[in-house]
C-alpha cells in the first residue's frame, strides 16, 4: 500500500482550490481600477496665454525621451486642470505628452471668462501648442507644428472644436458633452433655458477659492484684486456678463445676444474644422442636447473628416457618463489618428448606450451598447409614421409661468436613466397642456432620433411658448418621459393659428408593443423662461402623423460581463479536475488469483493504524485463511481488532498494508466481489422511518440484483418478526433490529456471511436457534464468520477459530485443536493460591503458561505430562483438589492471550 | 428467530468475481434512492411548510389589508395582491433569502450524513454500491428534491394567489407591468436562477455531509456559512471583492421581473455559484472516495 497524504495536506488542497477561485474574482475586481505601471512625470508651470494672461498648466510625460504625439486636455466649466489629471496620467502612460491647463478665469489662471473667445481662450490654446512644439519629446509634423490632439468635456470640449477651427496645427479632436452653437444651446427655438443658464453663469461668477485668496469673506469684493471687480459678474468678461444679465432679466433672448453667442461658437468656424472628430454626447442632457452633436457631426463630416458619434447614457443632467469607456475610446481615437496606429480600431461610427435594466444586486442600471456602421443623424435610417388622435384643445399659459411643468432637472439625470424602468419625475399641470395619443402600438418601436410633428397654434397673445414632449404610456396608464427631455418652441401669436413644425427631443427609447405614444404640449417648464403674461391658446394637430425616426442598422451588443464571469467556471473545472486527479491514490488493480477462487477468505499481512494514533496498530500483520464450509469464530477481547478487520473485509476502510482476498479477488472499496458477501457488522443500519419489510426490500433494490435472487421469504423467516415487519423500524427493540439486520445480511444467501456479535440482545432460545441457523448455513458449503467475545457461544457453533489480541493473531485452527488440547490442564485448588505460587508454576520447566483462575489455576503444558505436572504442584505445596483437561474455550482463550485481558 | 431455519440451502455456485446479476451501474438507482428519502419526516415537513407559506401570507394580507408602499421605496411586497403572478413573485421575494436556503441545505446536507448516522451507509457501501455512484445518486436526488421544493412554493403561490387575487399582469414595483403571458416565463427564469444560485449552498452542505456523521452539523454548517456570506456582503468596504461572494447575487433573480429582462447579474451570480459548487462537489468526491467509513 502506498503512502497517504497527511490529512493537513488534503485540507490545504481544498483550501487552495477555493483560494484560487476567490483570487480569480479579486483580480477581476482590481483589474478595472488598476492603472499602475510606469511612473508619470508631472511639471507644473504658469505659461503665457494670449494678451499677457498667465495660464496654470501641468505637463505629463512618462517613459523614455523619444518624440511622441501631444494631447491637450481641457476641463469643464467651473473646474480646473485638476479635474483631468487622471485621464492625463493615463494618456501619458500610454505614450503621449499631455498638457492640461486651467482656462483663463478658472483655477489659478488669470484673465476673465470669455466663453471660449477667439482672441481669448482659443488664442491661449495656440500659445500652448507653440509651447508644445518647442518640447524636445513632442513629435513634430513640421517645425513649430506638433502632432497634437485636443479633448475635453463640456467647456473643454468646445475649446477642442474651436482650436481645430482656428489653429490648423490641431490634428484630431474628441469633444465630449459640448455645444456646437451656444445660442441654440441656451436659447433653443428662441426660448431662454433659464435654469441651466443660471447654473452655468453662477458657477463662473462665484468667487473661487483660488481667485479670492487674500479676500476674507467679510470684505468687499472691491477690495480684492482688480481681476474680480464686480460682485455680480465674478470672473466673467464684462460683455458676457452684460449679455447674461440682459437675457436673464427679460426672459427672452434678443438678436444681439444670439449673434454674440454664435460668434463664440464652434459653428462660427464650421467649415474650418477638418480633423478627425470623436463626438461624445449625453442622452440625459438638457443643456447640450443630441441636436448639438448632430449639427457638429454633420458639419465636420461635410468637411471630409472622419467622424464617430457616441451617445452616452448620462449627460449634464446626471447619470452615468461612462468615463472609463469613453476615456479608453478617446485614447484609441488618438492612437489611430495621432500615433498613426492604423491597426487600432476607432470603434463604431455610431454607438448608442442603452439601459438594459436594473441590476437588483447593487441598484445600478445595466448599460449595453448598440452599434451602427454609420451615423444616421436625428432623422434615422428610416421613419415610422404613427397616427395621433386628439381634437383641438384649449390651454392656458399661467401668469408668471407658475406652476411650471417639470421635465429635465439638472442632477436628476440618473433618475431619467431609469425612465425605461418606469421611474419618472415628469409632471404636467392640468389645464396647461394638450395631449395627443396614439393607438396602442401593434409592434415595438425603437425610436432613435428626434420625432417631428406639425401643429397649429392659435392665440391672441403676441407670442406663445410650448414645450413638446413624447411620453411612453404603458397599458396600465403609467407614463414615462424618455430621458426627461422637452423641446421648447416659440410661436408667433396669431388668432387664426400658426403652423409649427416641432422637432421633439432626440432620444433613444424603445416603445414596447401595446404601449402608446403620447404627445404633450405644455405651456410651462421649470427649466425654461415662458412668457410671464397670462394667455390662452388652442392647439391642434395640423397633420395627425408623428414621424418617428428609427435606426434599423443598430445592432445591440450584449451587456458586457466582467471577464471573470466567463473565466470562473472553467477555472473551477480545472480546480475540480486537479482535486480529483491528485486525490486519487495510485492503487494498482490487483489481479484475481485463480488459485484462491474457491477460498472464501484469505488475509495476508494485514495492518491498519487509524489516523489519530500514529503508533498504535488496530490490526498488525494479521494473516489467516478460511475454507468453504467453515463456521469461523473470530475471537478476541474488546479492542482486539476484530471489527476493524471486518470493516476492511467489507471495503469500508483501507488497510495500511497487506491484502484481503475474497474468492481470489482483492477487496477494495466497492469491489464487485463484495456482492458475494453478506455482512452484519457493529449493529443494525436501517432507515428508521421505513418498515422492516420496506427496509429489506429497498436494501435489496439498492444492490441492483434481480428480486427473485433475494430469497426474501427465507430471510424474513429467520428474522421471525411476524407482524412487526410492517411497523417502522424506529419502533423496534434492540433484539428485533438485530434479527432484521441478520436477515438483511442473509438476503441473497451470500457465499460468505459475516456476523459481528450476532447474539447481542437475543434471548437464550433465540441464541440456540441462531446457532442452528449458522451450522445449517455452512453445511451447504457456504462459509460463515462469526466474531464474538462471548466465547462459550462461539465454542458451540464454530468449526474453526481465529483468536486475536491487541491487533495480532494469537492462534488459528479447528475448535477442537484449540479447546480440546490435552496440554491445557485445569487444576482445582482448595482456597486461594498466592500469585507468587502461580508464577513459580509458570516457571516450571515443561510448562508454557500458568494463569490463576477463579477457583484454581490453568496451565498449558509443554513437555510435562499431567501426572508429572500434578507431582510438581504438590511439590510446590499447591493444595490440589482436582485435575482435569480443560474444556472451556474461555479458559483456553484466557490462557492463549496470557491472562492479561 | 424462526423455529424453522432454511431447510435446504442450495450450494454456492462456482466462484465468479461477483454475485449473479450484480452490476455496479445498476446499484442504488435514482428511483430507489428517491423512495428511500421520500417518506422521511423532514421531507414531508419541508413540503408542508413550503406549501403552507403562501396561504399564511394570504391570511396575513387579508388581516393586514392591502400593502402600502414602504418607507424604503417600493418593493415587491407593495404589489403582492395585484395578481396571482404578483403574489408568486412576492412569495419568492420573502423566501429567497432564507426560507428557500434551508430545504436545499437540508436535502443536500443530510443525505450522506444521515445514512452515516443510521449506520446504513456501511451496508450500502458493502452491498456494494460504488462510492462515486453513491455520491452521484445521492447528490442528484438531493438536488432533485431541492428543485421540487423551489418550484413548489411559487407554484402553490401562483395557484393560490390567482384564486385569491385573480389572474392578471405582473405589476412591477418600479412602475410598469409585465403582461400575464410574459410573467410566467419570467417567473420560471427567476425560479431557475434561484435554483442555480443555491447550488453553492447545496454543494457546501453536501461536502459537509460527507465529512460528518451529524446531519444537523452539515445542514447547520451550510446555513451558517450562507449567513456569514450575507454578513460579508453587507460590508460595502469590501468593494469588488463582494462580487465573488455567492450571497452578493442572491437577489439577482429580481432582474427577471422588470420590463426588459436583464441577464448580466444572473449570469454573474450563476458563474459564481456554479464555480463554487463545482469545487465543493469535487472536494466531496475527493474526500469520500478514500474515506475510512467507521460510522
Amino acid at each position: 500500500m502506498d503512502l497517504r497524504w497527511p490529512r493537513r495536506r488534503r485540507w490545504l488542497a481544498g483550501a487552495g482550490a477555493l483560494a484560487l477561485l476567490a483570487a480569480g474574482g479579486a483580480a477581476a475586481g482590481t483589474a478595472a481600477a488598476g492603472g499602475g505601471g510606469t511612473a508619470v512625470h508631472r511639471t507644473d508651470a504658469m505659461l503665457s496665454g494670449a494678451g499677457g494672461v498667465r495660464l496654470d498648466t501641468s505637463y505629463f510625460t512618462a517613459g523614455g525621451t523619444g518624440r511622441r504625439p501631444a494631447v491637450l486636455l481641457g476641463h469643464g466649466f467651473g473646474g480646473s486642470k485638476a479635474d483631468v489629471r487622471g485621464q492625463a496620467e493615463s494618456l501619458a502612460r500610454h505614450g503621449y505628452a499631455v498638457l492640461t491647463w486651467s482656462a483663463r478665469g478658472f483655477g489659478a489662471s488669470t484673465g476673465t471668462i470669455g466663453l471660449n473667445a477667439p482672441d481669448g481662450e482659443v488664442a491661449d490654446v495656440s500659445r500652448l501648442v507653440d509651447w508644445l512644439a518647442a518640447r524636445p519629446e513632442v513629435r513634430l509634423d513640421a517645425p513649430g507644428d506638433p502632432r497634437v490632439g485636443v479633448s475635453g468635456v463640456s467647456y473643454g470640449g468646445a475649446i477642442s472644436l474651436l482650436a481645430a477651427g482656428y489653429d490648423h496645427r490641431v490634428d484630431a479632436i474628441a469633444p465630449r458633452e459640448t455645444y456646437w452653437n451656444l445660442a441654440d444651446a441656451l436659447f433653443p427655438n428662441d426660448v431662454y433655458k433659464k435654469l441651466w443658464s443660471g447654473i452655468f453663469f453662477s458657477s463662473g461668477s462665484a468667487a473661487l477659492p483660488g481667485a479670492a485668496a487674500g479676500t476674507s469673506p467679510g470684505t468687499s469684493p472691491r477690495a480684492a484684486s482688480g481681476a474680480a471687480p464686480d460682485p455680480l459678474c465674478g470672473r466673467f468678461a464684462p460683455t458676457i456678463c452684460a449679455l447674461y444679465q440682459r437675457v436673464a432679466t427679460s426672459g427672452s433672448p434678443d438678436a444681439a445676444a444670439r449673434e454674440q453667442l454664435e460668434a463664440l461658437s464652434p459653428s462660427a468656424v464650421a467649415s474650418r474644422i477638418k480633423v478627425p472628430a470623436l463626438i461624445v454626447q449625453g442622452q440625459t442632457d438638457s443643456l447640450f442636447t443630441l441636436a448639438q452633436s448632430d449639427a457638429m457631426a454633420k458639419a465636420i463630416r461635410a468637411n471630409g473628416a472622419p467622424v464617430a458619434v457616441d451617445w452616452i447614457a448620462g449627460g449634464h443632467d446626471g447619470g452615468d457618463t461612462e468615463d472609463g469607456r469613453i476615456d479608453r475610446r478617446v485614447t484609441a481615437w488618438f492612437d489611430h489618428y495621432l500615433k498613426g496606429a492604423t491597426g487600432t480600431g476607432t470603434g463604431p461610427a455610431f454607438r448608442v448606450t442603452r439601459t438594459g435594466g436594473l441590476n437588483s444586486t447593487d441598484g445600478s442600471v445595466v448599460l449595453r451598447g448598440a452599434e451602427g456602421d454609420s451615423y444616421p443623424g436625428l432623422e434615422g435610417t428610416t421613419a415610422r409614421r404613427i397616427t395621433l388622435t386628439g381634437r383641438e384643445q384649449r390651454i392656458t399659459n399661467p401668469a408668471g409661468g407658475a406652476p411650471p411643468a417639470i421635465s429635465a432637472l439638472p442632477g436628476a439625470g440618473s433618475l431619467s436613466a431609469l425612465s425605461s424602468l418606469g421611474a419618472s419625475l415628469s409632471l404636467d399641470v392640468p389645464g396647461q397642456y394638450a395631449q395627443f395619443d396614439s393607438a396602442p402600438l401593434t409592434a415595438g418601436t425603437h425610436l432613435t432620433g428626434a420625432p417631428t410633428v406639425t401643429l397649429r397654434v392659435a392665440t391672441d397673445a403676441p407670442d406663445a411658448v410650448l414645450f413638446g414632449k413624447l411620453y411612453d404610456v404603458s397599458p396600465g396608464g403609467k407614463s414615462t418621459l424618455p430621458a426627461a427631455l422637452a423641446a421648447p418652441v416659440r410661436v408667433q401669436g396669431s388668432p387664426s393659428g400658426t403652423a409649427v413644425t416641432l422637432q421633439l427631443p432626440a432620444v433613444d427609447h424603445d416603445f414596447a408593443a401595446g404601449h402608446r405614444m403620447r404627445l404633450v404640449l405644455a405651456t410651462t417648464d421649470l427649466g425654461y423662461a415662458s412668457p410671464a403674461a397670462p394667455s390662452a391658446m388652442t392647439v391642434s394637430l395640423l397633420s395627425p402623423e408623428l414621424t418617428v425616426p428609427l435606426d434599423s442598422a443598430l445592432g445591440d451588443d450584449a451587456a458586457a460581463l466582467p471577464w471573470w464571469a466567463w473565466a470562473l467556471p472553467p477555472l473551477a473545472l480545472l480546480a475540480a479536475a486537479a482535486l480529483l486527479l491528485t486525490g486519487r491514490r495510485r492503487v494498482r488493480p490487483r489481479p484475481a488469483d485463480p488459485a484462491l477462487a474457491a477460498v472464501p477468505l484469505q488475509i495476508t499481512g494485514l495492518s491498519k493504524r487509524y489516523a489519530k494514533s500514529a503508533d498504535r496498530y488496530a490490526v498488525r500483520d494479521l494473516s489467516f485463511r478460511v475454507e468453504p464450509g467453515q463456521v469461523l469464530g473470530l475471537l478476541g477481547p474488546n479492542g482486539a481488532g476484530k471489527t476493524t478487520t471486518l470493516r476492511m473485509l467489507m471495503g469500508l476502510i483501507r488497510p495500511d498494508d497487506g491484502e484481503i482476498r475474497v474468492f481470489g479477488e482483492a477487496v477494495r472499496p466497492g469491489a464487485p466481489v463484495l456482492s458475494r458477501l453478506g455482512a452484519f457488522v457493529e449493529g443494525a443500519g436501517f432507515l428508521p422511518h421505513l418498515t422492516g419489510r420496506a427496509n429489506l426490500e429497498l436494501y435489496w433494490q439498492a444492490t441492483g440484483r434481480p428480486p427473485q435472487d433475494a430469497r426474501m421469504a427465507e430471510a424474513l423467516e429467520i428474522a421471525g418478526l411476524g407482524e412487526a415487519l410492517e411497523r417502522a423500524v424506529r419502533t423496534y427493540s434492540q433484539g428485533m433490529r438485530q434479527r432484521l439486520a441478520i436477515a438483511q445480511a442473509m438476503l441473497g444467501l451470500p457465499d460468505l456471511l459475516i456476523l459481528d456479535e450476532p447474539t447481542n440482545g437475543l434471548d437464550p432460545p433465540q441464541i440456540r436457534e441462531m446457532r442452528e441457523v449458522l451450522i445449517r448455513y455452512a453445511a451447504a458449503g457456504r462459509t460463515v464468520i462469526v466474531s464474538s467475545h462471548l466465547l462459550a457461544e462461539v465454542e458451540q457453533s464454530c468449526t474453526h477459530l481465529v483468536v486475536m489480541d491487541r491487533g495480532r493473531l494469537v492462534t488459528a485452527g479447528p475448535v477442537a485443536d484449540i479447546v480440546g488440547s490435552a496440554d491445557t490442564v485445569l487444576v482445582g485448588v482448595d482456597g486461594e493460591v498466592p500469585q507468587s505460587v502461580v508464577d513459580k508454576v509458570g516457571e516450571l520447566p515443561g510448562v508454557s503458561t500458568a494463569v490463576r483462575e477463579e477457583d484454581g489455576l490453568l496451565a498449558v503444558l509443554d513437555g510435562l505430562t499431567s501426572a508429572q505436572f500434578v507431582a510438581e504442584l504438590v511439590r510446590l505445596g499447591v493444595p490440589v483438589a482436582r485435575v482435569g483437561p480443560h474444556r472451556r474455550l474461555e479458559d483456553a482463550f484466557l490462557t492463549l492471550i496470557g491472562g492479561s485481558a | 428467530m424462526s423455529t424453522a431455519p432454511p431447510a435446504a440451502v442450495p450450494s454456492p455456485p462456482s466462484s465468479p468475481a461477483a454475485a449473479a446479476g450484480y452490476r455496479p451501474g445498476r446499484t442504488l438507482r435514482l428511483r430507489v434512492e428517491a423512495r428511500r428519502q421520500l417518506r422521511r419526516r423532514r421531507t414531508m415537513i419541508v413540503a408542508a411548510l413550503l406549501a403552507a407559506l403562501p396561504f399564511i401570507l394570504i391570511i396575513a394580507f387579508a388581516i393586514g389589508g392591502t400593502p402600502k408602499e414602504g418607507r424604503n421605496g417600493p418593493t415587491l411586497i407593495d404589489t403582492a395582491t395585484a395578481s396571482g403572478a404578483n403574489f408568486a413573485a412576492t412569495c419568492l421575494f420573502v423566501s429567497a433569502g432564507f426560507v428557500l436556503v434551508v430545504p436545499v441545505a437540508l436535502f443536500c446536507g443530510d443525505t450522506v450524513a444521515s445514512e452515516a448516522g443510521w449506520s446504513s451507509l456501511r451496508y450500502l457501501l458493502a452491498a456494494p454500491v460504488p462510492r462515486t455512484r453513491l455520491l452521484g445518486v445521492k447528490l442528484a436526488v438531493a438536488l432533485g428534491f431541492s428543485a421540487v421544493a423551489l418550484v413548489l412554493l411559487p407554484a402553490v403561490a401562483l395557484v393560490a394567489g390567482t384564486v385569491a387575487y385573480g389572474w392578471g399582469d405582473l405589476e412591477l414595483p418600479t412602475g410598469g407591468a409585465l403582461a400575464s403571458g410574459d410573467a410566467l416565463p419570467r417567473l420560471a427564469v427567476a425560479v431557475v436562477y434561484i435554483f442555480v444560485s443555491q447550488l453553492v449552498t447545496a454543494a457546501l452542505a453536501f461536502w459537509l455531509s460527507t465529512k460528518t456523521d451529524a446531519p444537523l452539523g452539515a445542514v447547520g454548517g451550510a446555513v451558517g456559512l450562507t449567513i456569514v456570506g450575507n454578513v460579508l456582503d453587507a460590508v460595502t468596504a469590501l468593494g469588488s471583492w463582494r462580487d465573488v461572494l455567492p450571497a452578493h447575487w442572491q437577489f439577482s433573480w429580481a432582474d427577471a421581473l422588470q420590463p426588459s429582462l436583464e441577464w448580466s447579474g444572473m449570469l454573474q451570480g450563476a458563474s459564481v455559484s456554479v464555480s463554487y459548487a463545482i469545487v465543493l462537489t469535487a472536494l466531496a468526491f475527493r474526500g469520500f472516495r478514500t474515506k475510512d467509513v467507521v460510522s
